[in-house]
């Protein structure tokens, strides 16, 4: 491992990767691996995590074609140098800020979307000219083996590495020095890998979780509410079965809009799912054993599972447990106190939907925040008394497919951001550069100090140009 | 100034195993941290025979020497974090006439106090923006119809933790981007300035809102209470070792950090300058600016063979016109803080290989915690003056065979906060901007790149990470939210299950952003 490490930085050091044209290279090399191997990935995926192929296409496949195309059409943008202003007291002088690379960065990802969260931060850490080694979780074993068997075949093997194992090999890793570390996962392991990272002072993002709630408002018409109840359902079910980071992981409504919201929740679940826990469809399965007990501890809690209104069935072998929501479950009970991270849909009733905003506080800061309403002044107050990485009206889940917002958390849920551009900078140095020529002089920069030096200073602090000249002519009293 | 008993003093060095003879304990001190020395004296052994040398041992003892205060524990710490929290949710600290008043306030302060004001220095006030800070962004093919902005909204509370080398500046500079962002605010001073430290507390107490802006004052078991919190975000400005513990203790509560720390700012000179600019502006970012004390000042220059003599010369001169013919009786040079940084200088300079390379300078007088301007020509590179950050008056100057040689020098040492070149050559500048990696870079001139609110001040790898000034600052106390706004029409059953293979290829049109493969797949595939 160390030796690998090794070879990363001496590759690095190099020089090999800062130019474009290996940066676009590898980004265009990357495009063909996924193109290439689309089968390949929806087979690794059905079989980690039973992703139907367009789910996979949807989440994984697609974002990444989208991701690369994105960033090789901006690479060139994105390495010039930005101008920096410098005021007149300079002239005559050159400010830029210039983006570098960091070095030999480290990336973990999650098992949910082994595929997104491996190779969406290598596009940044490529376009940024860095090496990389990447740590993919061995919680979705056949998406490593794909990896580990694929990306030398395609990628610069001595700049681009994949490494297996578990978390044994995670701790190794830490001890090591690197130039950035870039983590997807739980908050728990995000300390200790911030921990680790301040041995060395390394540079950190963290994409954590929490529980993102959905806020629904009442709707205008039956239609807008169809869709509401749609996007719902996509935004729950839809990522892995609610192993998003970025799933709906609770829903907050007016107990008078309750009972036709579930009922149109219930319709919707059985038309994109299927009516039973047997011949469920298009969705994907638990990752393990493991998880499926955790979420089907939350149900054996008996006030939890007397609140069930639909669903509640497990299947333990095939690691499936049916769509299923939850009617006002105990607020302290573990399902409304952590993040979900399955298909088990709290729904918790208000008598008004502005409570709501309290109900988000008293929790960490999510990842992102849903709500579905047409009232103005109501979004405003969302925005502006809640903390979230993203906020999302209107929609759920589609934030992340933007290549101009940045996808990043606050607080609980993390900190640092990526995608795009965004990319691009959390793996880059920006090295502010100032050009300065050997004339005109400003003696009043020099000791020996004496009064006239500091009203000089002052006057110059204050960009005062016209009282810099009286100064000089004598005119000026302090 | 021994508080101590002599018995207790020796205590200290009962461990020491360089002392084989105790010739005196000396206290020197300052603001409640004393400093025990013992010198002894040992013969080291030379081919040419035995050479007699005097070494220091030191050890530190923090006292409190004011009268005894309540102690500010880890309660305290966390009732005063509780306080801010309220004031945060509260909003008031978002709003921009409060913003703009507690800036508006510190101003008047710094205005008003100027005479108060001993060791400050001059600087920036511009004022950021302070609107909700909202942009509208463009949105791809695959989130359409739909509109998006970035919000900036303040992280909540942050703990801001300055230095003793421009204690108002560093104290001041940080605090103002976390007000103008919206943020509750503690500020931290540090110890070693303790005049700079009360006075900012008795300032901050008149003019601005103390449920919202505070000051703690102590030095580490104070800023250990504070580290235990949690905060939104910690903004640190200190040496790398404390970098990593602030860092550490941020883990805990995964709070983002800013870290301003240091390192070995390098100079290269080119033999193509204007000698007397460069060498008034070496000076100027060496002596002129607190005596070395600064994390971007000038800390060692690399020069060629031939021209370091011409170099020597000049810089000898300049320092002349600046300082005087006795430069330990100027009045514009700055004094080493303490004598435990004192005694850390006079130690590099005393380190066998290094004392001999003294080519100007070496004076220093304990009494006035003073060390002349000092320059040493070729010292070792394995020596502790070229591996540590100096932080203090010596310069050491390091020769190479050619120019571009300086380049490998300087990539080998961890990377600094700043790194200057003094050349007319294009190749080498480009070379040098494309090629070294620091938080900064100055051409041809020293310094100046921190008071320039439209370049980003901040560290790489040991130098630090994060940055501010100006603009900069804002974000650095700000969160930016993205917010998606969709409406509900344009909704592509695409999207949603039952997936079919249609389903897939219509997806395939829309993720690609091709508005004519879009077209085709609706008007193809357009099924429920």
């Amino acid at each position: 491992m160390e030796g690998s490490v090794a070879e990363l930085r001496e590759t690095f050091k190099s020089g090999r990767t800062r130019s474009v044209a290996w940066r676009k290279n590898q980004l265009k090399a990357l495009l063909d691996l996924v193109n290439e191997n689309e089968e390949s990935i929806f087979k690794a995926l059905h079989q980690d995590l039973g992703k139907d192929p367009v789910e996979s296409y949807r989440d994984e496949v697609g974002v990444i074609q989208k991701s690369v195309s994105y960033s090789l059409s901006c690479l060139d943008k994105w390495v010039a140098p930005k101008k920096g202003e410098l005021p007149l007291l300079f002239f005559p002088a050159k400010g830029q800020v210039l983006p570098e690379p960091l070095g030999v960065v480290l990336i973990f990802s999650s098992w949910n979307f082994p595929i997104t969260l491996t190779l969406d931060p290598l596009i940044g850490a490529i376009s940024a000219g860095n090496t990389v080694l990447l740590k993919p979780s061995e919680l979705a074993p056949a998406s490593l083996s794909f990896l580990i068997e694929t990306i030398p075949l395609y990628l610069d093997n001595k700049a681009i590495k994949v490494i297996g194992g578990g978390a044994d090999v995670g701790e190794r890793l830490l001890k090591l020095k690197w130039d950035k570390i870039f983590f997807t996962g739980s908050p728990r392991v995000g300390r200790l890998v911030m921990t680790a990272a301040a041995r060395y002072l390394t540079p950190v993002t963290l994409e954590l979780g929490g529980k993102c709630p959905a806020i629904m408002d009442a709707l205008s018409s039956p239609s807008k509410t169809k869709v509401a109840a749609k996007r719902i359902v996509g935004g729950k079910w839809g990522p892995c079965t609610g192993q998003a980071c970025i799933a709906i992981d609770y829903l907050l409504v007016e107990d008078k809009i309750a009972s036709t919201l579930i009922e149109l929740l219930k319709k919707t679940i059985k038309r994109f799912y299927g009516e039973n826990i047997k011949d469920l469809k298009s969705i994907s399965r638990i990752v393990n054993k493991h998880q499926l007990q955790r979420l089907h501890n939350f149900l054996k809690d008996p006030h939890v599972a007397a609140s069930v209104v639909y669903g509640g069935s497990v299947n333990e072998e095939k690691l499936v447990i049916e769509p299923t929501i939850l009617l006002d479950p105990p607020l302290d009970s573990e399902i409304m106190t952590e993040e979900i991270f399955g298909p088990l849909l709290p729904i918790i009733t208000l008598k008004n939907i502005e409570e709501s905003i309290e109900f988000i506080n008293s929790k960490p800061n999510p990842l992102v925040i849903y709500a579905f309403t047409e009232d103005e002044t109501f979004k405003k107050r969302i925005l502006s008394e809640t903390s979230s990485g993203a906020v999302t009206f209107n929609d759920s889940m589609v934030q992340f497919l933007s290549d101009t917002l940045p996808f990043g958390g606050v607080g609980q849920s993390g900190f640092g951001r990526y995608h795009g551009k965004y990319s691009f900078d959390t793996f880059s140095h920006e090295k502010a550069v100032m050009h300065r020529a050997f004339f005109p002089e400003l003696e009043p920069r020099y000791p020996p100090w004496n009064d006239f030096k500091l009203r000089f200073l002052k006057l110059a602090y204050r960009f005062d140009y016209f009282g810099i000249i009286l100064l000089l002519i004598g005119l000026k009293r302090s | 100034m021994t508080i101590v008993s002599a018995a207790a003093a020796a205590a200290l060095f009962k461990d020491c195993t360089r002392c084989f003879k105790f010739s005196s304990i000396v206290g020197v001190g300052l603001g409640g941290t004393l400093t025990y020395r013992h010198t002894y004296k040992i013969n080291r052994v030379h081919f040419s025979g035995s050479i007699p040398s005097s070494y220091y041992c030191c050890a530190t003892l923090s006292i409190t020497m004011e009268e005894v205060k309540p102690t500010f524990d880890v309660d305290k710490a966390a009732v005063l974090v509780n306080e801010m929290r309220k004031t945060f949710s509260s909003g008031k600290t978002k709003s921009y006439e409060w913003r703009m008043s507690q800036l508006e306030s510190i101003s008047k302060m710094i205005d008003e106090k100027e005479k108060e004001i001993i060791e400050a220095l001059h600087k920036d006030l511009s004022k950021p923006e302070l609107e909700a800070f909202l942009s509208e962004v463009e949105t791809s093919m695959a989130t359409y119809p739909s509109s998006a902005e970035i919000v900036s909204e303040p992280l909540g509370v942050v703990l801001v933790i300055s230095t003793w080398n421009f204690p108002f500046l560093l104290s001041l500079d940080p605090v103002i981007g976390a007000i103008a962002a919206g943020n509750a605010v503690v500020l931290k001073p540090s110890e070693i300035a303790p005049a700079t430290s009360s006075l900012l507390t008795k300032l901050l107490g008149e003019y601005v809102d103390e449920s919202a802006i505070r000051v703690v004052e102590g030095a580490v078991r104070e800023t250990s209470a504070l580290l235990e919190q949690k905060w939104d975000k910690i903004f640190f400005t200190g040496g790398a070792r404390v970098g990593r513990i602030v860092m550490a203790a941020a883990a805990k509560h995964l709070t983002p950090v800013t870290l301003e720390l240091g390192g070995k700012c390098p100079a290269v000179v080119d033999s193509n300058v204007n000698l007397q600019v460069t060498a008034k502006r070496i000076i100027a970012g060496k002596w002129a600016c607190n005596n070395g004390q600064a994390c971007i000042g000038v800390d060692y220059i690399i020069t060629t063979k031939e021209f370091a003599q011409k170099l020597i010369d000049s810089l000898r001169s300049v320092l002349e016109e600046f300082f005087g013919k006795d430069p330990m009786e100027s009045k514009d040079l700055s004094r080493i803080v303490n004598s435990f940084q004192f005694m850390r200088l006079v130690n590099l300079l005393d380190e066998d290989k290094v004392s001999d390379k003294i080519v100007f300078g070496g004076q220093r007088d304990e009494s006035q915690l003073q060390i002349a301007p000092t320059i040493l020509l070729d010292v070792p590179e394995d020596s502790l003056i070229m591996q540590e950050e100096i932080f203090g008056p010596l310069l050491p100057i390091m020769t190479v065979e050619k120019l571009e040689d300086s380049l490998d020098m300087i990539n080998r040492k961890p990377k600094p906060l700043a790194a200057y070149l003094f050349s007319d050559d294009e190749q080498i500048k480009s070379k040098f901007v494309q090629n070294i990696s620091a938080g900064g870079i100055a051409i041809n001139d020293t310094v100046l790149q921190l008071t320039v609110s439209g370049l980003p001040f901040g560290g790489v790898g040991e130098s630090g990470m994060g940055s501010y000034h100006g603009e900069f600052s804002f974000d650095a106390f700000s969160h930016k939210k993205a917010v998606l706004y969709r409406s509900f029409a344009g909704d592509a059953p695409t999207r949603y299950p039952p997936y079919t293979p249609g389903k897939q290829k219509q997806m395939k049109a829309l993720v690609s952003g091709n508005i004519f493969n879009i077209i085709l797949a609706l008007l193809g595939w357009f099924r429920d």
